[in-house]
């Protein structure tokens, strides 16, 4: 027996369907899209007034599992990501132990799969735990599953070191995904350095904390002729810099938060330890440019950056509290509300920035595409529907978001992840 | 809200006389003679006291002034009335006989305050209390020495003494019903 | 007028009306100190706690002596920081202080913002006595009570502020209560020292100390915390002395018409030298006494409230 969706307005990166089509779900993959497929004892999804895009890719969350379960685990991060409408996550390697080694990798992908919601793909460490001194033994870590690379978290700031890892990733065709962040200019800041700051007497981190390594990571892709992916842009001048380069034709790829396209640093003055996140906030001019940079394509696509943390560990007070904000389920909403509703960008490009996008940066296969043979991935959406973020909805084991009180607009209404419902509103 | 005159200009300064008067005669002149007025009108009354004896004795009664914000057993009135303002007794009370003056008498508790304040600042002889008028409904053991005037009142009524040095308006005392908010027109 | 704020955590939050109210406040304040028996009842029956995450003598034994002679009953503790990080959040150590039904909590903690945290999460009245480099409410206002004391007005006066200023949170919050009061403040430091778009703020930024003193009325030194040199801030202490110490030579080659302030403990020798702190125009042991008026009426305004800030 398969699964039926009834009416569907399809909406792919390329285009959308003009008129209600059926989508019939075998096997775990999509067996056929046509007008009026029988009912025939499938079990059956009525998507008439929603749209069914290609189930949405996160390639940048953190599942906190090995070592800090008590903010997330593999099964509340899943549960989080198939409420935010993801099918596929990818989990930074900065758990402990660090995903440096084919086994942390097995028992992830072991643990996603008897959680099984969603796809999770490890992502592994460049280098051996993250210590910045040696590379990790990519080539084992890939056939282990990982797609990608990254240390996350913090720069590889030893520049003879990354030179040598973006060499290996391009021997190996994996993606590297770099963090940028000088720590030696960011000193200890804990928002974003400027007028803010300033007034409210918090450690500034200066924008030229990442602008410097997004040059860099520029020129060594530049000369090595290698694939680099920069994680979380923050910045207008990072945009321009990768506007530049892109035009140079040099392989680099960007993404962005939705927390970087909806908030600024005035969000700080609060004091509220989940408007703590690195890169930080920055200001109007940043959010402006960033959204300009997702709608021109310099900006490739859109990731969570889902970072929980407890409710002790934050409650520490600014300063105190480790950087991070949950994102999962809140994702799909923000981009809507922002992005798609005054008209930035168009569903079309949502479904490219959300899905297509990532799943072609890591090579994933048969996925992004709500297409006949494909994976039966899907996202079906209401996008008018109204609701206010609220902390008791959170289904992630941590609750550190700065959108608790927002009123967004579109909602998830169904996840199906290899054909079958694994979340219905 | 319109009030009952109970007093006018010249009942008010026939009574400051009298009060100076008795006041001379019970304490058998100035000798070691201080007055305290409690702000802000019995700063005023206290003056007017210390005028009139150096009319009728010519001598000079050394005067200060009490604020006793600082003493009441209320503190929620600080959110509506915050400002506490200076006391200045440039005098030692110590073995003095103090005449504490104030406007009206109530309740007996802002006396019970400024009794607090004053042993603070010394030891005097004896403490006297003079105040233009007695309103009843004491809640505390206190008597006043010198009645200006006597006026049986309810207790949900107002008594609001207007004194030209502080309201800008000729003398007088009107009795009035007490209006639902009273804010600021507390007599305690 | 009225007085609405439960807590005091900023100069930042409060209008120049309400600054003026503490000072005026302040003054009736000064009076009972000065008094033989310096303690009248206002606040009897009344606890007050300081709760200290930094190492403070003065500012504790200042808010302290307020409370007392408020007749308050008083408590300090000393909060060691590294039990606090060791699973139990601020929030836990305040609420278990606050359980005993304390009714004013005076606290000082190493992070900015940390007192919006607690002033949020305890029900009784939060003073700031200092969080990280944000805001240091008391000691700008008893700052400011020191220049009108000795000038009358503080519109129109020319204020200087010298040395480590991204740092500190008393050039912050004498920024917000100075230019809130109309008096014309300039910030004096090294360039690595100097907040990025501090001019925003609504002051102007001189690098040269000379010129300071020749144009203010009045010069607050700040404290130099030794660790800036290690954290690269400055070359060297000596540097920073030559640069923007105040001496003796400076402060007469600008004039006598200057008072000197800081807000101690000072490092003589390094942002004043000893015959500055010493000397006639200095105001610091002034600063010290009215600190403790201001402080009591700022206990006295916050307990007096009923209404949430």
């Amino acid at each position: 027996m398969g699964l039926l969706i009834k009416n569907a307005i399809i909406v792919n990166a390329d285009k959308t369907g003009q008129a209600p089509q059926d989508i019939l779900c075998d096997g775990g993959k999509i067996a056929r899209i046509a007008a009026g497929i029988a009912a025939g004892g499938h079990e059956t999804i009525d998507a008439a007034g929603k749209k069914v895009l290609p189930g949405l890719i996160d390639i940048h969350t953190h599942l906190r599992q090995p070592g800090r379960e008590d903010k997330e685990t593999i099964e509340t991060g899943s549960r989080a990501a198939v409420k935010g409408g993801f099918t596929s996550i990818m989990c930074m390697p900065n758990t402990n132990p660090v995903i440096d080694n084919a086994m942390v990798v097995e028992f992830i992908i072991r643990e996603a799969d008897r959680v099984g919601l969603c796809n999770v793909y490890p992502i592994g460490a460049v280098t051996k735990a993250q210590k910045d001194e040696e590379l990790t033994d990519m080539a084992e870590l890939k056939s282990a599953g990982c797609l990608a690379f990254s240390d996350d978290g913090k720069s590889v700031l030893n520049s003879r070191l990354f030179r040598l890892a973006m060499e290996y990733a391009m021997m190996l065709d994996v993606l590297i995904i770099e963090h940028c962040q000088d720590p030696l200019l960011t000193a200890g800041g804990v928002m974003n350095e400027g007028i803010v700051s300033t007034k409210i007497g918090l450690k500034g981190d200066p924008g030229i904390a990442e602008t410097v390594t997004v040059a860099r990571d520029i020129e060594i892709a530049r000369y090595l002729g290698a694939r680099v992916h920069l994680a979380h842009m923050s910045l207008k001048r990072s945009c321009e810099l990768i506007r530049f380069a892109k035009s140079q034709g040099i392989k680099v790829t960007a993404e962005a938060c939705p927390h970087h396209f909806t908030l600024t640093d005035e969000a700080c003055s609060g004091f509220d330890a989940s408007t703590k996140v690195n890169p930080p906030l920055r200001t109007q001019e940043d959010v402006d440019a960033i959204k300009e940079a997702i709608a021109d394509g310099t900006i490739d696509c859109i990731v969570t950056d889902h970072a929980p943390h407890t409710k002790e560990d934050k409650e520490v007070g600014f300063d105190g509290a480790p950087f991070g904000l949950i994102g999962l389920e809140t994702s799909l909403s923000l981009t809507m509300t922002e992005l798609v509703k005054p008209g930035i960008i168009s569903l079309n490009q949502m479904a490219d920035k959300m899905s297509a996008a990532p799943a072609r940066l890591v090579g994933l296969t048969g996925k992004g595409a709500v297409r006949q043979g494909y994976d039966a991935d899907l996202t079906i959406i209401d996008p008018d529907k109204e609701w206010t973020v609220t902390r008791e909805g959170f289904v992630s084991k941590s609750k550190n978001s700065p959108f608790i009180g927002r009123k967004l607009k579109g909602s998830v209404e169904y996840t199906i992840c290899g054909g079958r419902v694994v979340y219905k509103i | 809200m319109a009030g009952t005159k109970i007093m006018d200009q010249e009942a008010i300064r026939r009574a400051v006389l009298r009060m100076s008067h008795e006041i001379l005669e019970k304490n058998k002149g100035v000798e070691r003679l201080g007055l305290i007025g409690i702000r802000t009108r019995g700063v005023i009354l206290a003056h007017r006291i210390k005028d009139a004896i150096k009319a009728i004795e010519g001598m000079d009664v050394p005067t200060g002034i009490l604020d006793i914000t600082l003493y009441r057993d209320d503190l929620t009135l600080v959110a509506t009335s915050p400002v506490v303002r200076e006391t200045h007794i440039d005098f030692d009370i110590t073995g003095m006989k103090i005449v504490l003056v104030d406007d009206v008498f109530f309740t007996g508790r802002t006396i019970r305050a400024g009794l607090d304040a004053l042993v603070d600042f010394g030891r005097p002889a004896a403490i006297q209390l003079a105040v233009l008028v007695d309103r009843g409904h004491r809640e505390l053991p206190i008597r006043a020495d010198f009645v200006g005037k006597n006026i049986p009142t309810a207790q949900n009524q107002d008594v609001q003494v207007i004194l030209g040095e502080s309201d800008g308006k000729t003398d007088e005392v009107v009795l009035k019903d007490a209006p639902e908010n009273n804010e600021g027109g507390l007599n305690v | 007028m009225t007085w609405k704020h439960k807590h005091l955590l900023g100069l930042q939050d409060l209008s120049r009306r309400d600054i003026e109210m503490v000072l005026e406040t302040a003054k009736s304040f000064k009076e009972v100190s000065s008094r033989d028996i310096k303690k009248v009842p206002a606040l009897r029956g009344k606890t007050v706690v300081t709760l200290f995450f930094e190492a403070s003598t003065r500012t504790r034994i200042s808010f302290e002596l307020a409370a007392k002679r408020l007749s308050a009953d008083t408590l300090n503790i000393a909060a060691n920081v590294s039990s606090t990080s060791k699973g139990e959040t601020l929030l836990d150590t305040a609420r278990n202080i606050e359980a005993m039904n304390v009714d004013a909590m005076v606290v000082r903690h190493s992070s900015s913002g940390s007192v919006f945290l607690l002033a949020e999460g305890l029900k009784c009245s939060v003073v700031n006595a200092g969080d990280g480099c944000r805001e240091h409410p008391t000691q700008a206002l008893l700052d400011i009570f020191t220049l009108q004391e000795k000038f009358g007005r503080i519109e129109g006066l020319k204020v200087g502020i010298v040395g480590d200023i991204l740092h500190s949170r008393v050039a912050r919050s004498n920024i917000w209560g100075l230019t809130k009061l109309g008096a014309k403040v300039t910030v004096c430091g090294p360039a690595t020292l100097m907040p990025r778009g501090i001019e925003e703020l609504g002051v102007d930024v001189c690098y040269d100390l000379n010129r300071v003193l020749k144009q203010s009325d009045a010069l607050i030194a700040l404290r130099l915390q030794k660790e800036r040199q290690q954290d690269k801030f400055l070359p060297s202490m000596r540097e920073y002395s030559r640069l923007f110490g105040l001496n003796q030579a400076k402060l007469s080659e600008a004039g006598d018409h200057l008072i000197v302030m800081h807000p101690g403990p000072t490092n003589r020798g390094l942002e004043l030298s000893a015959d500055v702190a010493d000397g006639p125009q200095s105001v610091i042991l002034d600063q010290v006494t009215n600190g403790v008026a201001v402080r009591m009426a700022v206990l006295y305004l916050v307990l007096g409230t009923k209404t949430p800030a």
